[in-house]
């Protein structure tokens, strides 16, 4: 197999790149071009929900890529999708201006409620977008860098790793619910007026933002591929299959987890700034334990080190959430739980691994 | 010195800060022709002394065998060459100028210490010519990694291993669908990849064929001169094949050293070992 051509030989990645393509244009027409009331219609709505997803579809890449390639069980992913969440959502606040509800130029409602008198240091700068955007590729990136550094050289694996990534996303859960902190409490960043002068309400910056997400998903997609067809990529499946062995063929095995972990936890933030926008709010809820262990299931439904069935597991579980939590809602954590125990004992290798067992038999 | 001294020494620009540069292993010197000195070593796990006041020198493009009854201390010592394991006493140096001691595991490999483990540990998921791509000899950082490209140069080199472990025919197929002595000899081809100064090869017969064992010792025997060799194995007919000289292991000691001749002859040894 030639490398130069990695995406030649990826049959999956094009039927995804594909759907991806035609779906995201067909949508953004439907609802820009064709008028309310039409059968065509599609809806903002919908548009916004898609856009969710697709965020959640960017975050089950960087979650498959550290664990199905890696072999590294992150139950804290969420905390970096927040991270990249809120440096967005800071951006957001400073754009309302004098329009909150005080009407304070200088500080943001929750502060102004909170008998602040000045902005935080570490607010500064979160007016202009591009640093808003170099912070969200940094907080995470930064935070997983210093985790992956410490927890790797010290040779922490499976199961404590896996603890101790989740006791990283609830301590922060802890932290950012303080109003100290000085990221709106257990309210969070929200009352979003517009992005880069365009209002957040209008059907065109819905769309805007809802292709951005399909075009971050494609170029995060890429990316991992990139990364995966590499000589990298032979290794990091080296390092999850016999990380000692790897050591000893001269690979230093900690500064390519560190890398691949942090890449990740970047990726994870992009799409944490992107989901905010849509939705309008980020609180610490997005820290909680349960949205990280979430994710993976959506991983292992899909199926694991493949990248495409990340992305369909990530589409098809927020469906089956979208619908179950309004028509039944006490069942769905249950069905939740229910389908990853089915998902590992019956079909390891997830929804894409499915279509493999029937192409087979056919 | 007065400060405005100290600070123009600071700021300096025609040198680097030592603690900028990264410390490089020294090269391999062997200019005594011992590849391999380890004295006085002694290892103990929860008070049962593995290695005990070990002391062993390799020659450069020597092959040893070493033998002995299990629990003796022969995968121990291999732990300890190739950084897997500290000892609690005495030192390791490999030629005169590289103290393993200091180095980690990815560090000793890269000086040029090969080793094939007792149970042949390939990279299942990985292809044959794959695993040997990465094992081969290359700039192993992170980033260089990214943006390799397999050279002509390292495609030849590559096949020429297939060719000699035997496992051409086999080069897409996943490791996982080798058989035991196949996936020994992929661990061997992977050894000859990183071209190694020392290559330790534990049990590197166990499970193959007549035939195949044949042919192990005559690549064994080919490779000694060039580089040297260690090899440790149980199987006596196929020590007795290669071996120059042989070192006896005993309760994490050198019982005896000598050609195999002599060994058999050395009341100790017939005692503790050969005998039984």
């Amino acid at each position: 197999m030639s490398r130069s051509s990695f995406f030649q030989d990826d049959k999956q990645g094009k039927i995804f790149f594909g759907l991806l393509f035609v779906i995201s244009l067909l949508v953004s027409l439907l609802n820009l071009f064709v008028p309310e009331g039409n059968v065509f219609h599609v809806s903002t709505y919908t548009v916004t929900l898609l856009g969710k997803y697709l965020c959640y579809g960017l975050l089950a890449i960087a979650v498959d890529l550290v664990w199905g390639y890696l072999g590294i069980l992150s139950l804290g992913h969420g905390a970096f999708f927040a991270l990249g969440g809120y440096a967005m959502g800071m951006y957001l606040m400073r754009q309302i201006g004098d329009r909150g509800v005080y009407g304070n130029p200088e500080l943001p409602d929750f502060m102004v409620f909170l008998n602040w008198k000045e902005l935080p240091w570490f607010w500064y700068g979160f007016d202009h977008f591009w640093i808003a955007m170099l912070m969200v590729a940094f907080a995470p990136g930064l935070l997983a860098y210093c985790f992956a550094f410490l927890a790797f050289r010290s040779r922490v694996t499976g199961v404590y790793l896996s603890i101790m990534t989740q006791a990283l996303t609830y301590a922060l859960l802890l932290a950012f619910f303080r109003n100290e902190m000085g990221f709106g409490g257990n309210n969070g960043l929200t009352d979003f007026k517009d992005i880069l002068g365009f209002s957040l309400q209008e059907d065109s910056t819905r769309v805007v933002l809802f292709l951005s997400s399909a075009v971050a998903l494609a170029l995060g997609y890429l990316a991992c591929r990139f990364i995966i067809n590499s000589r990298l990529g032979l290794l990091t499946i080296a390092i999850r299959d016999a990380e000692n062995r790897s050591r000893f063929i001269g690979y230093k095995v900690e500064s390519a987890k560190t890398w691949m972990f942090t890449f990740s936890a970047v990726l994870a933030g992009v799409a944490g700034a992107l989901y905010v926008p849509q939705v309008g709010i980020i609180n610490p809820n997005e820290f909680s334990p349960l949205n990280s262990i979430e994710l993976i299931v959506w991983v292992a439904v899909g199926g694991r080190a493949t990248l495409v069935g990340a992305v369909l597991g990530a589409l098809v579980v927020n469906y089956g959430k979208s619908y179950f939590t309004a028509a039944l809602p006490e069942v769905w954590l249950f069905a939740l739980g229910g389908l990853f125990i089915v998902v590992t004992l019956y079909f390891p290798k997830g929804i894409i691994g499915m279509k493999k067992f029937w192409g087979k038999k056919a | 010195m007065t400060i405005t001294e100290t600070a123009q020494n600071l700021i300096r620009r025609d040198r680097v800060f030592e603690f900028l540069i990264p410390p490089t292993p020294p090269n391999l010197d062997l200019t005594h022709n011992t590849i391999l000195y380890l004295e006085d070593i002694s290892v103990s796990f929860d008070g049962f002394k593995a290695i005990n006041n070990l002391n062993l020198y390799i020659e450069a493009g020597e092959l040893r065998c070493i033998i002995g009854p299990n629990g003796a201390g022969k995968s121990t010592m291999m732990d300890i060459i190739t950084g897997k394991t500290r000892p609690d006493a005495g030192t390791a140096w490999f030629g005169q100028s590289i103290n393993l001691l200091a180095l980690t595991e990815a560090e000793i490999a890269q000086a040029g210490i090969g080793r094939k483990f007792q149970k042949p540990t390939v990279f299942e998921m990985l292809t044959v010519s794959q695993n040997l791509e990465l094992a081969m000899a290359q700039d192993k950082r992170v980033l260089a990694l990214l943006f390799a490209r397999l050279s002509k140069l390292q495609q030849e080199k590559i096949n020429h291993t297939l060719n000699i472990i035997n496992l051409y025919n086999m080069k897409d197929e996943l490791a996982e669908r080798l058989s035991h002595g196949q996936k020994q000899w992929l661990e061997i081809g992977m050894l000859l990849m990183q071209e190694p100064q020392l290559l330790l090869v534990d049990e590197p017969v166990a499970g193959m064929t007549h035939q195949e064992m044949d042919r192990t010792a005559e690549l064994l025997t080919s490779l000694a001169g060039e580089r040297s060799v260690v090899v440790v194995e149980h199987d006596m007919d196929f020590v007795r094949s290669i071996a120059k000289k042989v070192t006896v292991l005993h309760q994490g000691s050198v019982l005896a050293e000598g050609s195999m001749d002599q060994i058999q002859q050395d009341r100790h040894v017939i005692e503790v070992y050969l005998g039984e």
